[in-house]
């Protein structure tokens, strides 16, 4: 008897180890996270200012800055979220609510998935030899953002997918009752309870396409570039241009790559303030994503 | 045991976006139902919040335009075959114009990589080790760390805990892997060489280390996925035989969500192999053969990011090389991707 008494002592204390130990893990896992936040405040906070957003790179580090790199940015991702967003809800909508399960669309889903197993180089392989030499769209923002957009074309399948799954088959039959077509239920009833989900995905989607440094050093993308892409503003009709599509750019990843791989001291102070800028964007979009996903799922409890 | 149902519940984690991993079998599409099943209370429900319903006077749509919609979706969903084909294409067009230069033989045996060399040499292998020994550590971190917090999640947590603590573990993988790079070079290196002495200022090690941490988070969200599709009623069982919850985790759980875990484990290495920027910054780009991790090496991705900053011209041998070494990442993630996703397959069809 005092054996077994022992013996579950053991065991509750190997127990509770166990639930101190996971705790401590977790907590690592996220201590990491704030160590390195620290740490780019740490070195990057003293060189973040207004001159430091709205100045061209520039070879003193005093001086540099990357107003070319955020433009470009905005305008890369502009092109991805025009490809990747209304594809993908479109390829999810349509293999939720029109495919029949037969070996095509069998293929296209493995596809798909095997498609966001596509390391993002390979991605960027692909541009460079299709986009850029074949079709000489060369290294411009169309190409950019047509690669990033295609690279996170499947996450917002998915999500399309995973959101229109989550509604009750009974809206849909009761749609149908009320005599609408299948346009109609997918226009009136699957599109807009799908919307969150959609939301979300296009959210995080986009937030891992900005992050994304190596597709884009592959095309050929410019690390220092000291001028802006003509506007897509204009002062006469039809006022707007696309001229910019076909700029030379930069982005913030990659000015950050070009100042890390620097030997300079001074240039990784410059580096830590642009991982500063990039990691408020990305943090802030997946908390975005996040905080969206968790309310919008307490509101349609089905 | 207030959780035990949701257990069976779609995994809604950011990171299962990612790994996309869903089965055929999972999909619904529209189907015929029976009057049995149909809800009206889901209904009304949706028609009482005024949303969704149909409008009046939206009147009749034409035959022609349902068709022609549906038509338009379809083709979203075949273009990302042509996205495939194409990738495909463009690898195998532009290595087989390097293969012509340079024998299949040659480049999977030699054991140099001097592409930039008036004798140029093009033997993978230093590259391959490169990528394989990175990725190596990256999983020593990440495999028990991540196994533990999953197992941690799933199983310790309390429920409003771990709804806290999962998205903001998967902050950690929307930190974009440049600034992971800078985190290796500028912090995690530097400690390392006050521990190993003489340890250069590039290495795989400590690329390798924080490649772990970054992939922590996606072992546990998927790993934590498939020990809670294991249902509660085993977990019950465990409890009523009077099992403590460290063993039921290990010893019901765990082997239960196995071939899950093995799947988030495959993916997790597939992902370590593609990982371009920590390793382009930290671990150096010098081609070597080696096991050791403290030493520098290039890896398949960073040689590829080499090549792309120099300006090689588009018909020389080095850019034709590029896409002969892509098209081996490629093969090799492909593999892994594949017997991650059969896994997963197998491991939602147990219960």
């Amino acid at each position: 008897m005092d054996d077994l008494t022992r013996q579950i002592r053991r065991r509750r204390r190997v127990d509770l180890a166990f639930a101190i130990g996971g705790a401590a893990l977790v907590a690592f896992s996220l201590a990491v996270l704030v160590v390195l936040i620290g740490d780019l405040i740490r070195h990057g906070a003293s060189r973040l200012s207004w001159e430091f957003l709205s100045n061209f790179p520039s070879r003193k580090p005093d001086q540099a800055g990357i107003k070319s790199a955020i433009v470009g940015t905005c305008l890369v991702m502009l092109v991805t979220a025009v490809t990747a967003i209304p594809m993908g809800v479109a390829a999810g909508m349509y293999l939720e609510e029109y495919a029949k399960k037969n070996w095509f669309t069998t293929i296209i889903e493995i596809n798909i998935a095997n498609l966001a197993g596509v390391p993002s180089i390979v991605w960027g392989l692909m541009a460079l030899g299709l986009l850029v030499y074949q079709v000489g769209m060369g290294r411009s923002v169309l190409t950019a953002g047509l690669t990033l957009g295609l690279m996170v074309l499947p996450i917002v399948i998915v999500a399309t997918r995973e959101s229109a799954r989550s509604i009750p088959q009974g809206i849909r039959e009761a749609s149908y009752a009320c005599g609408a077509t299948r346009l109609q239920t997918l226009r009136y009833h699957v599109m807009p309870y799908s919307m969150s989900g959609v939301l979300t995905g296009s959210i995080i989607a986009l937030s891992r396409a900005i992050g994304e440094t190596a597709p884009l050093i592959t095309i050929g993308a410019l690390t220092y570039i000291a001028f802006l892409p003509p506007s897509p503003l204009k002062g006469e009709p039809p006022f707007v241009s696309l001229e910019w599509l076909t700029s030379e750019f930069t982005v913030l990843p990659i000015q950050m790559f070009n100042w890390v791989s620097r030997p300079d001291a001074r240039f990784h102070a410059n580096a830590a303030a642009v991982g500063l800028v990039l990691l408020a964007v990305t943090v802030t979009m997946n908390a975005l994503a996040i905080t969206l996903r968790y309310r919008l799922r307490r509101r349609y409890a089905w | 045991m207030s959780s035990s149902t949701d257990r069976g519940r779609a995994p809604t984690g950011v990171l299962s976006l990612w790994a996309l991993a869903r089965p055929a079998s999972a999909v619904k599409g529209l189907k015929m139902v029976t009057p049995g099943s149909a809800n009206p209370d889901h209904a009304s429900r949706g028609r009482i919040k005024g949303r969704g319903g149909a409008r009046p006077g939206s009147g009749r749509v034409p035959r022609w335009r349902e068709a022609w919609i549906e038509f338009l979706l379809l083709g979203a969903a075949v273009s990302s075959v042509v996205v495939t084909l194409s990738i495909m294409g463009v690898l195998v067009y532009e290595s087989a114009r390097f293969f012509r230069h340079v024998s299949i033989i040659e480049f999977l045996t030699a054991t140099e990589w001097t592409p930039l060399f008036d004798r140029a040499r093009f033997g993978i292998l230093p590259l391959v080790s490169g990528t394989l020994v990175t990725s190596t550590v990256a999983l020593l971190v990440a495999i028990p760390a991540g196994t533990i917090a999953a197992v941690w999640l799933s199983e310790y947590a309390p429920h409003r805990m771990r709804e806290f603590l999962k998205p903001a573990l998967e902050l950690l993988s929307a930190v974009p892997t440049v600034v992971y790079g800078y985190f290796a070079l500028m912090l995690v290196i530097p400690l390392l060489q006050k521990i190993i002495p003489g340890l250069p200022g590039f290495n795989m090690l400590g690329a390798g280390l924080v490649m772990g941490v970054m992939i922590i988070p996606y072992v546990a969200s998927l790993s934590e996925d498939a020990m809670r599709a294991v249902p509660g009623s085993l977990r019950e069982g465990a409890y009523a035989l009077g099992a403590t919850r460290a063993q039921t985790a290990w010893r019901v759980v765990f082997p239960g969500a196995l071939s899950g875990v093995t799947a988030a484990y495959i993916l997790a290495f597939s992902r370590a192999l593609g990982e371009t920027m920590v390793v382009t910054v930290a671990a150096g780009m010098q081609p070597n053969l080696t096991i050791d991790p403290r030493e520098p090496a290039a890896t398949i991705t960073s040689y590829i990011v080499q090549v792309s900053l120099g300006d090689l011209p588009h018909d020389s041998i080095g850019y034709q090389s590029i896409f002969a070494a892509g098209l081996t990442l490629l093969l090799m993630t492909l593999g892994f991707n594949l017997a991650g996703h059969f896994l997963r397959r197998r491991y939602r069809e147990v219960y």
